[in-house]
């Protein structure tokens, strides 16, 4: 009687241990706490590995919207100091039976991201091995930022440009404006018959000999 | 007893003494002017400071010896650098006009020498552009966290990184493929790339508003252009100095090795970097220094400017190697931390158990114990001096290995823009020099209606060039850029400068210069001067051309090609040219070189036709040309 009881006992953890041990559809799991937290690492232990099953029950139900996986449906063996262990995930019908790899691979593919924050790691430092990380998705722009930044440059260019030849037209237009001799400025407006030289057009005003000093051929 | 060429009619095609100094007092002529001296030194030194004392000297330090390399650089600089560049600044002082106008007046037949100086700068200026087209593409690209080389993109299914990507490396990938989109051989065109092309007028279209009128502009832009440089790699400095590793870098750069003094290839090609690096044989320097008061000290401003460039070299060198110590250090610790991971797994050890300091010893003692599973791991060899010798120069220094280094900086966006400003601002200061040796010759020579304004000329050069720079943004335009850049900037330039050195000492008469030394500076040049305009420099510069001559017509040339489907990939494959790439060749180095002598030939048979036969049109229309040139003189004297 005493024998049944204890084998009654002892007989799940070991039917447990062989179920993990051997089989096809498990994973092996790899954390480097140290490697993602540096100093602020925790310490890998039994409630860690509590809270790690309880997650990957989570997944389950999740993925396979069965409220019925427990935590006693996840099996973990060959732990290491590496903190790194094989799991196998039994079905909750059934403790002999094994939910196929696929499936597992499904569900913590969709949840990868829960599990990772509950131990504040990464794809890089909690690694399923055999379930790649889901690549992130590329950033897709509306306008390329270096469209942009060009487009500023060529605007800047192109206003310089106008803005320099601009300027070039309006010296030489001045200058030669000042060559025909129009100049803005009035010299002294010298009345003549009571009306100003400026209202002979602008001009410098006529050239009238009658004033002139070129007497050297009238002096006696 | 001095050796003094035939020169007839020299005096009748040179203003006189009197003649400069009347034009000087009454500011008479129409040539421009600075309009300070701090614009024509920054020009200069900006023309000088260029893209090869970033990316080349650093490398050259780094091959031949480390510190020992400063031994031949400076030897160089002063025997050979100085006194070119002096030469180049006082001859065109004196005798105020750009390179073309300068020869013609030493006499008739050197015109060639003024046309060689044309052709070398308009090639040059072709290809120059295009890196700086690719700096401004990668300048566009700073502008986004996360930098878009500091991850592979993902392929077309989502499935993973793109192949070519993976297996190379994202820096590479976004150099040969997004940014080049490289052929794999230089026959493949692989079509014109249109984010390139817009790279490349941009660049043309900076440098048009720059050169649009001439030193007129450019002698604003370059406050900017010249001095921004400095600002930046005193910046990086600071920040390279406060990185992990950046020390191992500068040691290893500046650790001598005396053997290398031995190797004569160590001579030659700190002979060739100090020629390449002062832009001599371009033409501009004299055209600039022609704008000059006459009785400016060009002595003064040679040294200080040998002396700026020299020192620029060595500070870039430096703020370079710092980095790329810190980005060896990076890899190396990456290579070790992934072996260590290895480790880790395999054995399922704790973390921590393996460091960097233990790594070899566990390393020891595994392979000691478990043998067969240690050879099947393929661990990677990590050792830091390989990763430090990862000699890169050129375009591969800039736009791999640094942009690697900067998306491993924290704040990667503003150190990648700072770092693509620098190299913008040196580009473009050089190309003002460039943009001047086209120029100017261009008018020279008449090419141009004298009624077209300088901003259309400027405009018309700039186009042309753009058009004619199509080349180079092709698929296959980074091969044809490495082809120009060995042929037509080297062997052209050598011939150039020997012929300028003969020409000034011996032709124009090495006399009459010192007289003219004397007029201008006030005082005879010296008898290092003298030693080494009348002998020394020449002999270098034959030397060197020799050497160059005799590498490239008898090794094999071939280029590398970055071949995805090569077996060595990511390594980039040596290719051997295709036939008809010796015929471009040919043209490249031979039809610049080849103006020299040829012009003198073709005037000397169009002489003695005339000779014959003075009733010809074209003979009656050279005399015509040349009574309006001596009258042209003749007016300025008024």
């Amino acid at each position: 009687m005493l024998a049944g009881v204890l084998l009654l006992i002892f007989l799940p953890p070991l039917v447990a241990k062989d179920l993990c041990k051997d089989s096809q559809d498990g994973f092996k799991v790899r954390l480097s706490i140290k490697t993602a937290l540096g100093d602020d690492a925790y310490e890998w232990n039994e409630s860690e590995m509590f809270l790690f099953r309880s997650t990957l029950a989570y997944a389950m139900r999740k993925q396979t919207k069965q409220d019925t996986y427990n935590i006693t449906n996840i099996l973990v063996c060959n732990d290491t100091q590496r903190v790194s262990f094989v799991f196998v995930v039994t079905s909750p019908d059934d403790p002999d039976q094994l939910i196929p790899k696929e499936q597992i691979e499904q569900a913590v593919r969709q949840n990868k991201h829960r599990i990772n924050n509950a131990f504040l790691l990464s794809d890089m430092t909690l690694e399923f091995v055999g379930i790649p990380p889901t690549l992130a998705a590329p950033i897709i722009y509306d306008t390329e930022p270096w469209l942009i930044v060009f487009g500023v440059v060529i605007g800047a260019v192109a206003v310089g440009i106008v803005a320099l030849l601009m300027s070039t037209v309006s010296k030489k237009r001045r200058a030669k404006e000042k060559a025909a001799g129009l100049s803005e400025e009035d010299e002294g407006i010298v009345k003549e018959n009571g009306t100003a030289l400026s209202g002979l057009g602008g001009k410098e005003g006529v050239y009238n000999q009658t004033f002139s000093n070129d007497n050297r051929f009238t002096e006696l | 007893m001095k050796l003094k060429l035939l020169n007839p009619g020299l005096e009748d095609r040179i203003l006189s003494h009197d003649e400069l100094e009347r034009l000087e007092v009454e500011e008479a002529g129409d040539r421009p002017k600075w309009d300070n001296k701090a614009q024509y030194m920054l020009t200069c030194v900006g023309f000088c400071v260029g893209l090869g004392n970033v990316w080349r000297f650093p490398y050259l330090c780094q091959s031949h010896g480390g510190g020992a390399f400063m031994i031949p650089f400076l030897i160089l600089l002063v025997f050979e650098g100085i006194p070119l560049l002096h030469l180049e600044f006082a001859i065109g002082q004196r005798l105020r006009k750009g390179s073309v106008g300068v020869w013609r007046t030493i006499n008739p037949y050197m015109l060639g020498v003024g046309i060689a100086s044309m052709c070398v700068s308009f090639l040059v200026s072709l290809y120059y552009n295009t890196i700086i087209a690719w700096v401004m593409w990668y300048f566009f690209n700073s502008f986004q966290e996360p930098l878009p080389w500091s991850q592979c993109p993902i392929n077309a299914n989502r499935t993973g990184l793109v192949s070519e990507c993976e297996r190379s490396s994202p820096v590479d990938y976004f150099w040969y493929r997004e940014t080049l989109n490289t052929s794999v051989a230089i026959d493949e065109t692989g079509g014109l790339q249109w984010w390139m092309i817009l790279c490349l007028i941009s660049a043309w279209g900076v440098l048009y508003v720059c050169c649009i009128r001439g030193i007129e502009t450019t002698g604003k832009a370059v406050y900017v252009t010249s001095t921004l440089p400095y600002v930046v790699l005193t910046i990086f400095l600071i920040r390279g100095l406060t990185l992990k590793g950046s020390v191992d870098g500068i040691k290893f750069l500046f650790t001598p090795d005396l053997n290398e003094l031995a190797n004569p290839s160590t001579w030659l090609d700190a002979g060739a970097q100090v020629f390449y690096s002062f832009s001599l044989a371009f033409g501009g320097l004299i055209s600039f220094s022609s704008y000059n008061s006459v009785h400016n000290n060009c002595e003064q401003d040679a040294v200080i400017i040998s002396i700026i460039n020299a020192f620029t070299s060595i500070y870039a060198a430096t703020v370079i190697y710092s980095i790329i110590g810190f980005r060896a250090t990076e890899r190396f610790d990456d290579c070790l931390s992934g072996n260590i991971l290895t480790l880790l797994n395999t054995f399922d050890l704790p973390e921590g158990n393996i460091t960097q300091s233990n790594y070899q010893e566990v390393l020891h003692s595994l392979n000691s114990t478990n043998p067969d599973i240690i050879s099947n791991l393929h661990l990677k060899t990590c050792d830091l001096n390989s990763f430090l010798s990862e000699g890169v120069e050129g375009t591969g220094l800039a736009f791999i290995v640094f942009t690697e280094a900067i998306t491993k900086m924290p704040l990667s966006p503003l150190w990648s823009v700072l770092f693509f400003i620098m190299l913008f601002c040196l580009g473009l200061s050089s190309m003002f020099g460039n943009i001047e040796g086209v120029l100017v010759p261009l008018q020279d020579l008449k090419v141009f209606p004298k009624s077209w304004p300088k901003e259309v000329i400027s405009g018309v050069t700039c186009l042309v060039c753009c058009l004619v720079g199509l080349i180079f943004v092709q698929g296959s335009g980074n091969y044809w850029l490495a082809l120009f850049d060995s042929f037509a900037g080297s062997i052209p330039l050598l011939i150039v400068a020997f012929s300028e050195m003969i020409g000034v000492v011996y032709v124009y008469g090495i006399d009459r210069f010192n007289e003219d030394m004397i007029f201008m500076i006030g005082h005879k040049p010296n008898i290092f001067w003298q030693a080494t305009w009348r002998v020394i420099s020449p002999l270098i510069m034959l030397a060197i051309f020799i050497f160059y001559f005799s590498t490239i017509v008898t090794k094999e040339i071939f280029y590398i090609a970055w071949d995805p489907e090569s077996e060595n990939f990511p390594t980039l494959e040596k290719k051997p040219y295709p036939s008809w790439i010796y015929v471009i060749i040919f043209l490249l180095a031979g039809i610049p070189s080849l103006s020299v002598p040829g012009t003198a030939v073709f005037r000397a048979i169009r002489e003695y036709c005339c000779k014959k036969h003075p009733s010809t049109i074209t003979c009656l229309q050279i005399k015509n040309n040349n009574n309006t040139i001596t009258e042209e003189f003749v007016g300025q004297n008024l």
